[in-house]
């Protein structure tokens, strides 16, 4: 039987013919990176290859790295492999790879998401034999309501707050969903950010993205100077001197786990809006068909049970073990609260 | 079902009881009368029976949903409980349409009895109809599982806020036995209904972490044995003769045994007790044990009744002649329920719980210390000059609990958490030596921080060796200490032991496997125990 085009090994992905990894999670000389959250691009390989939009979170991430660009679609060879990245919906820069080795092409998705968000690059089906997708929400109880019907739901929440005198602060990952959140909500006033969030934000302005104005909080920005403010901040400053800062403040985290009322009761905080940078149910079915692939493996969430709808469907499903969804950026299940 | 939505959400939504009564005080005010009676019963425990079981609820909601059974169950195993797993996974609804809370209910009690055609057909309806949350709370008031968070004294001060009636007043005006579906909201309020047979509502002691020392001069107090038994109120008044439970659950008919007592005891009187399976020959309590026996069952076997007679030990009086006494000091009501008592004929299942006599706090400890012998869990505390106050208020009374027994044990299993715990490993069973093994005796699922319980579950994930629906076998090597208030032979349990009220009490990272304890070492308490 020939190589597989990809195997996986205890660093990662790797493609035999190519001689590379892709998003390992341990140092390797020469890597391909899907995304710039932090499970997937990590520190310490030889050489970096990212789309052209996602390197400059990277190297903001990563400081000092031998790292090379590319565009969406466009195809490299790297020794006897096929290789291009192509937009995955998921953060601004993300990408599926796609791999393709004497006619036969595998592609790894990433994180992905196949809902439009305005911000990140639209995601495309990529047609191919193998897909290896991610299942982070692969169960049938997540299902997205639309973008537009949530940004309304926080815009409701954050007026009732501000009539009521109090700052908003939403808890969300620095990179992506900060972003995503801004650009849905800035129109409806000035957006105040924390330090970590807003590095993010400045760099992917500087790159272009169509990002609304936001402030910075620093000691002389409160309650005072700016009444009745929405706040982003990562989800380690709800509840903590930060915000009280802020204070009176009410708090709500910002994620696709606040589905589930358990999770939402797990942090302490009665408010959750559910909107992620992952495909639902129903969009991980659509984009898997939409591959055309016949093989799929599956990574990254309820992998079990969601390998086993796929062998029912028809497809030829296995799990790959990896160690995506494991920071704290990455959109794994949160940790639970400071207190009950 | 929007308005009483949007309560939910309100008091789901905030840990702050000021925001709680506040959202309840406007329901109150706002919401139409018919709801308002309903609510009230919902947050005082009064459900509707279950119309449909949940067998059904499943298979109707995976159709719906167009999943497999199996897929149906890994979402339920996630997401913990089957009224929002239901929710989750239906189809949002084509059209939405307002039913009220009272119209929804009453359609479920129409229900009841109906052919499973017709049953399913309404659920089915009312499913395309609802949004999210009122379809989840639809589908809890289904199961029969509603419960919404609210303490008993929150809802008294909410609803004295919405209609001027005082709290005191209100808290015993919603006890006993009032019908939802025939109540009206005014006729609640008023206390026009609910017979003779009400209970006050129950005062309750707080746990005495430090001993006694700080509580002053031991003279300014009453001691008596804290029961293991079921805490009831009994309630003898002309035409009425009752027993409830703390839980404010009427048990008149679980205890034929103590129905003699409605012909001697004197109109119009309300004790406080202890109900206990009596062991007549050793002259104390048997094990909760044998009580439980009685609890689950509608009518008692004569057997049971013979092997296990109910005894009420009386603690308190709280009604004399039909006067309400509970603002007088707590020595007068005593003296007063031993008078009463006394002039009891013999041979009734009622004698007063007997008052423990002790000159100092070290006299007090040492009493104490024989608790178990006694059949009692440790003692009990209260202030002398005390009311019997409403629900638990810090300061007058206190119970002194034995220290639980412990032990060390290797967790075996873990299983998934509920509710809040969705996706946390919380439930473990736990193993003890035996010889070259390791035997599973107990499970436990409280007692650890959520942070413990948070890094466990990675551990759990990280080290299952095998997984059998929800439960997953782990590797022999995180040790607890285990606490537990009991311990009794019991042949249906592999171990031949079986633990009362088992918790964890510590992770203990700093033991490894081979220092728990051994299976003999708690055989060895079996002799111990009572
Ligand atoms: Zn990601
Ligand atoms: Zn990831």
């Amino acid at each position: 039987m020939a190589t597989p085009v990809l195997t996986f090994t205890d660093r990662g992905i790797y493609c035999p013919a190519g001689d590379f990894h892709i998003d390992p999670w341990r140092p390797v000389p020469r890597a391909l990176i899907t995304h710039g959250h932090s499970d997937h691009a990590r520190w310490g390989m030889g050489a970096y290859l990212a789309t052209d939009q996602a390197l400059p979170v990277i190297r903001k991430r990563l400081g000092q790295i031998t790292a090379e660009g590319i565009a969406y679609g466009e195809t490299r060879r790297i020794g006897g492999a096929g290789v291009s990245f192509h937009p995955a919906g998921h953060v601004p820069g993300s990408a599926q790879i796609k791999v393709t080795v004497g006619g036969e092409s595998w592609v790894v998705s990433g994180d992905y998401k196949t809902e439009p968000d305005g911000l990140a690059e639209g995601f495309q089906p990529v047609p191919c034999h193998a897909f290896i997708s991610e299942c982070t929400f692969g169960l049938p109880i997540f299902r997205w309501e639309p973008q537009p019907q949530v940004m309304q739901r926080i815009l409701d929440w954050w007026q009732a707050n501000a009539a009521a005198g109090k700052t908003s602060i939403l808890g969300a990952y620095s990179f992506g969903k900060a972003q995503r959140l801004m650009a849905g909500l800035g129109v409806h006033g000035p957006i105040l950010t924390h330090g970590a969030v807003e590095e993010m934000t400045q760099t992917l302005r500087d790159q272009g993205y169509a990002l609304p104005p936001t402030i910075r909080v620093t000691p002389d920005v409160t309650a005072k100077t700016h009444p009745g403010a929405l706040a982003i901040a990562p989800p380690s400053a709800l509840g903590s001197a930060w915000s009280a800062r802020l204070g009176p403040v009410e708090e709500a985290f910002v994620s696709g786990w606040m589905a589930v009322r358990g999770i939402r009761r797990r942090r302490a905080l009665g408010t959750g809006f559910v909107l992620s940078d992952h495909a639902d149910w129903q969009g991980l079915n659509d984009a898997i068909r939409a591959t055309g692939a016949s093989r799929v493996f599956v990574t990254h969430g309820y992998t079990a049970p969601f390998r086993h709808w796929l062998d029912s469907q028809g497809y030829d499903a296995g799990i790959v073990e990896t160690q995506f969804g494991d920071e704290a950026e990455a959109e794994s299940p949160p940790d639970p609260p400071l207190a009950e | 079902m929007r308005r009483f939505a949007a309560l939910f959400a309100a008091l789901d939504g905030t840990t702050k009881t000021g925001a709680k009564t506040a959202a309840l005080a406007d329901y109150f005010r706002a919401a139409p009368e018919p709801d308002r009676v309903w609510t009230v019963a919902l947050l005082t425990g009064r459900r509707p029976k279950r119309a449909v079981n949940s067998t059904e609820l499943r298979l109707w909601a995976a159709e719906v949903a167009g999943i497999p059974d199996w897929l149906f169950e890994e979402s339920y195993t996630v997401v913990g409980d089957l009224a929002e797993t239901i929710a989750l996974l239906l189809p949002p609804p084509a059209t939405t349409a307002d039913l009220t809370l009272d119209h929804a209910i009453r359609g479920l009690i129409a229900l009841t009895g109906q052919p499973a055609e017709a049953r399913k057909a309404a659920v089915l309806t009312a499913w395309a109809q609802l949004p999210a949350t009122e379809r989840f709370l639809y589908n809890k008031l289904l199961t029969g599982g509603f419960r919404m968070g609210v303490a008993q004294g929150l809802l008294t001060r909410a609803l004295a806020q919405a209609t001027g009636v005082e709290e005191a007043t209100l808290a015993h005006r919603l006890m006993g036995n009032w019908d939802p579906a025939r109540i009206t909201f005014p006729a609640l309020i008023a206390g026009d209904e609910g017979g003779d047979a009400r209970p006050y509502p129950f005062a309750l002691a707080s746990q005495l972490e430090d001993g006694p020392q700080p509580l002053g001069p031991p003279q300014d107090w009453l001691a008596e044995w804290k029961w293991d038994g079921i805490r009831g109120q009994l309630i003898a008044r002309p035409g009425a003769f009752a027993l409830w439970s703390r839980g404010e659950e009427l048990i008149t008919d679980r205890f034929p045994d103590l129905a003699p007592l409605a012909d001697f005891l004197p109109p119009g009187t309300v004790i406080d007790g202890e109900v206990l399976a009596w062991d007549a020959a050793a002259q104390r309590p048997h094990p909760f044990a044998q009580l439980q026996k009685r609890i689950g069952r509608k009518t008692v076997p004569k057997t049971l009744l013979a092997e296990a007679p109910a005894r009420i030990l009386a603690y308190d009086l709280l009604e004399d002649a039909g006067q309400d006494i509970r603002d007088q000091p707590l020595a007068h009501r005593r003296a007063r329920l031993t008078q009463i008592l006394a002039a009891l004929p013999p041979g009734l299942p009622l004698a007063a719980s007997p008052a423990l006599a002790f000159p100092t706090w070290d006299a007090l400890a040492e009493t104490r210390a024989t608790a178990r012998a006694e059949g009692a869990e440790g003692v009990m505390l209260k202030r002398a000059a005390s009311p019997y106050f409403q629900g638990r208020k810090r300061g007058d009374w206190w119970k002194w609990k034995l220290d639980p027994w412990t032990v060390d044990a290797v967790m075996l299993y873990a299983q998934a958490g509920h509710g809040r715990r969705a996706n946390l490993y919380t439930d473990f069973t736990f193993g003890v030596r035996d010889g070259n093994e390791i035997v599973p005796f107990t499970k436990a699922y409280s007692g650890l921080t959520d942070a413990e319980f948070n890094e466990i579950t990675r551990w759990v994930q990280k080290n299952t060796l095998e997984r059998f629906g929800p439960v997953r076998k782990v590797p022999a090597e995180l040790v607890f200490e285990i606490g537990f208030e009991g311990i009794q032979a019991s042949p249906r349990h592999k171990s031949g032991i079986a633990l009362r009220f088992p918790r964890m009490l510590r992770w203990r990272r700093d033991k490894g496997v081979d220092e728990i304890d051994t299976i003999d070492s708690l055989r060895a308490l079996l002799t111990a125990a009572p």
